[in-house]
């Protein structure tokens, strides 16, 4: 029988303060790419734009892009080759109305200073007004789906385990837009919705433990069993667990970052990161309980031994 | 077996009959997104400010006529804002009558900033009217496009409408959006309005004040050898003798030089104005205006009593087309404005499709093998409530006409690893049971009930956020909440349910089980 971890004995607790320490580095790096980087680099779905993708019948080059686009006086746009040589994006960041027939004019610039016939194979334009309202809307939507965990947690568990989750899922998306900064990859809609599904499943891996915790303490607590025993024997019990139902998430990942295609390239990047991160982070989350209690306990001038039997809350 | 057991085979069964039954056959029950099958995805923003002021622009020169009707002089009638008419009457001994034209004729107006002594006023339009207004503005531009889209001829449109003042149109399939864009963003609202000839025009463009009531507008005239284009000035009366409102039928005809028109059928009513208007103004020039642009402005020879109209110009045969759908299916309230666009042509939606097929097959067969490897034929079993659980997914989707988008897909993929860890979660509960001395009987029976807590707390949060991407996202990531949450719906019904039957018809019926592979 294949196993891993079964008689794990891992002191995390003891060591919680590595984890605490490189979580917050993480953190720490994710937040200085991004100020370094002058804040997030929205896509167009976010600040307003026009996004075209063109397939030439034959390889080119940025440089071969960039002279047909000259020649209708778009030679500001973001060029980029998305996948293989013959394939650019073009991007127009600039605010306001969009062209018309910016296509067709797109189409023909590139044709004619190529010599080789272009397909326009995608467009996207997003008005300022649009983007500006999305912008709101999806710091909202993130917010609202960590404000709904908390409450769920909060609920099933215990008040400390809500607030303890939120804390690991913001640890999570910070990370991840890290990630996106440091990469230079654009938050577009689908990279937000890889953020919101990171929300919900990041956290999964700290709930199998709160869920051991909660369960032994149900049982009662041996004598001279403290906090710390407790929070170290609920993580290895639940330790192979954890890594295996990432494991099987982060390959469906890798397998859309490898096969998907561009268009879900950063999407598949950002989920990636987001299971790493999430298995990662359930470490430090856990010790967090001890901490937590440490910290009440000490605040109510008592001990750091477990009363007898399980706390009030019913599980 | 017992009679419960029969009972769950049974829905199992009828789960996976239903599913079937829903799915077939595939390339019709599953609705394809834009992104997937090519085609292009408009927002439209309507101005109603902008249609507010042409409806109040209207009432203003109605006023003004009824005004002159009771031969009530003024000194001024104009639009104030949005919604108001500023009215300065010659003479305050005219107050009394003058209101209560006001107050009979325009009742959807109440009368402000009432100033007797100098015989001024204000009329607004009253809030419930605006209310109303706004309202009908975006009903009627729904119907209006939905009318143009219906004509243009595409296959299963979509046209709803969005949040407040939005319209959101999905034309699955079309080939040249930049047509299809220009056919629906048109407020094509035609009028015929009489031309002032004693003005020059000429003067009047450089500035020269018009007389009250008069608009100047531009003629566009293509050299049809040089092909430049010239601006021809052209003076008007801001009050329409007809609109697009009073056309029947348009039709695309061919002159002797082969040059196409429009030809315009008007209305009963539409034909009398005409036909009086033709007789009081032989000899005076009638233009033809669409969206502020003066097409052509004919001599009018004769009383033409036919309710027959022609729009000239030089057109295409294609434009020419494009306006007759316009002009059938009648104006935009107000004008439009495209807010976002998003057109995926035909070849990277097949490219699309064929990768993600390639990752769906590819994340599969990674999960299978790796479950089978670890848990043998445990992981045999969670193999098989996988696929069931993908069977269920795409039924679902077919089932509730959900589309399915390339983010979609991807939620697919995810759910290919997600479904799993629920099995993953019984399984290694499974084997600490069995690690702590139980039987397989006892080792099963508290695995299942055990982590089944665990399992749920781990679906709600999931679905907490596929809840919220869906409130949030646009067509291609709702899609993906779509297929992530009814995903970790069924993962409930297959990992848990039908891989305890499974179990159960295994391991929990007769003689004594010594182990199990898992």
């Amino acid at each position: 029988m294949l196993q891993i971890f079964v008689n794990a004995n891992y002191d995390f607790v003891g060591k919680r303060r590595w984890f605490y320490l490189v979580s917050g580095g993480f953190m720490l790096l994710s937040i200085a790419s991004i100020v370094f980087r002058g804040g997030l680099n929205y896509g167009i779905d976010f600040t307003g734009g026009t996004l075209v993708q063109v397939r030439y019948e034959k390889p080119a080059s940025v440089e071969i892009v960039r002279r047909g686009l000259d020649e209708i006086k778009l030679g500001g746009a973001v060029i980029q080759q998305f996948g293989d040589a013959q394939e650019y994006l073009i991007r127009l960041h600039q605010v306001g109305e969009k062209p018309d027939a910016l296509s067709k004019q797109i189409q023909d610039a590139l044709a004619k200073t190529s010599g080789a016939k272009v397909e326009i194979r995608r467009l996207e334009f997003v008005g300022p007004q649009v983007g500006r309202d999305l912008q709101f809307q999806a710091l909202y939507a993130v917010l609202a789906g960590m404000a709904g965990i908390l409450i769920y947690v909060a609920f099933r568990f215990h008040f400390r385990d809500g607030v303890i989750s939120v804390a690991a899922i913001t640890h999570d998306i910070i990370v991840t837009l890290g990630a996106l900064s440091v990469t230079n990859r654009e938050i577009s809609l689908p990279v937000l919705a890889a953020l919101l599904t990171i929300v919900g499943y990041s956290i999964n891996d700290t709930i199998v433990v709160f869920d051991r915790i909660r369960e032994t303490r149900a049982k009662g607590i041996r004598k001279g069993q403290n906090w710390a025993d407790l929070v170290n024997a609920a993580m290895n019990q639940t330790l192979s667990r954890t890594v295996l139902t990432s494991f099987t998430v982060f390959l469906s990942a890798l397998v859309l970052l490898l096969f998907g295609g561009e268009v879900l390239h950063d999407f598949s990047f950002a989920l990636l990161v987001g299971v790493v991160t999430g298995t990662y982070s359930s470490v430090a989350a856990a010790s967090l309980v001890m901490d937590w209690e440490m910290w009440t306990r000490a605040r109510s001038r008592t001990s750091g031994k477990l009363p007898a039997r399980a706390e009030g809350k019913k599980s | 077996m017992t009679r419960r057991l029969w009972l769950r085979i049974g829905l199992v069964a009828f789960v996976a009959a239903i599913s079937i039954f829903y799915l077939y056959p595939p390339k019709k029950t599953i609705n394809l997104g834009l992104d997937l099958q090519g085609g292009i995805h408009l927002v439209l923003g309507v101005d109603i400010d902008k249609a507010l002021q042409i409806q109040v622009d209207r009432t203003t020169e109605r006023l003004r006529s009824a005004l002159e009707a009771k031969g009530i002089a003024v000194r001024k009638v104009e639009r104030r804002g949005n919604t108001e008419i500023e009215v300065q009457l010659a003479s305050p001994a005219t107050w009394a009558e003058a209101l209560t034209l006001f107050q009979k004729e325009f009742p959807s107006f109440e009368a402000k900033e009432t100033d007797q002594s100098a015989g001024r006023l204000v009329l607004a339009m009253r809030p419930q009217e605006i209310a109303s207004q706004r309202e009908s503005f975006v009903r009627q531009g729904l119907e209006t496009i939905r009318n143009r889209v219906d004509q243009f001829g595409v296959a299963e449109p979509s046209i709803q409408q969005q949040g407040d003042n939005r319209i959101l149109v999905q034309l699955p399939g079309v080939q040249d959006p930049e047509r299809a864009k220009a056919l629906i963003g048109k407020t094509a609202l035609l009028e015929f309005k009489l031309v002032d000839d004693r003005v020059d025009p000429t003067q009047a463009a450089a500035g020269a004040p018009l007389p009250p009531g008069e608009e100047l507008l531009y003629e566009r005239r293509t050299d049809p050898e040089t092909k430049q284009e010239r601006r021809l000035p052209i003076v008007v009366q801001k009050k329409p003798m007809l609109t697009g409102a009073d056309v029947a039928d348009a039709e695309v005809r061919l002159d002797q030089g082969n040059q196409p028109y429009v030809s315009l059928t008007l209305t009963p009513a539409g034909g009398k104005v005409f036909a009086q208007v033709t007789t009081d103004n032989v000899g005076k020039l009638m233009a033809i205006v669409l969206d502020g642009n003066v097409y052509s402005a004919p001599r009018i020879q004769e009383r033409i009593p036919s309710g027959q109209a022609q729009i000239t110009g030089s057109f295409t045969l294609e434009q020419a087309r494009d306006l007759k759908i316009v002009l059938k299916a009648g104006a935009l309230p107000a004008p439009v404005q495209i807010l976002e666009e998003r057109s995926v042509g035909p070849s990277l939606g097949a490219d699309s499709i064929r990768r993600g097929i390639l990752s769906t097959a590819g994340a599969a067969i990674a999960v299978v093998v790796f479950m089978l490897v670890y848990y043998r034929l445990s992981g045999l079993i969670a193999d098989v409530a996988l696929a069931l659980n993908l069977l269920i997914l795409l039924a679902a989707m077919a089932g509730f006409h959900a589309t399915l988008t390339l983010p979609g897909i991807a939620g697919v993929v995810l759910t290919i690893g997600m479904a799993v860890d629920t099995n993953i979660l019984i399984f290694e509960r499974i084997r600490e049971e069995l690690r702590s001395g139980k039987t397989v009987r006892a080792a099963i029976d508290s695995g299942f009930s055990r982590a089944f807590r665990t399992v749920i707390d781990t679906h709600v949060t999931v679905l907490v956020s596929a809840a919220i991407l869906y409130q949030f996202g646009t067509g291609p990531v709702k899609g993906f909440a779509v297929t992530l949450a009814i995903g970790i719906f069924a993962s409930l019904f297959t990992a848990v349910f039908f891989t305890r039957l499974i179990f159960d018809i295994m391991y929990m019926r007769g003689r004594k089980v010594e182990s199990i592979s898992i």
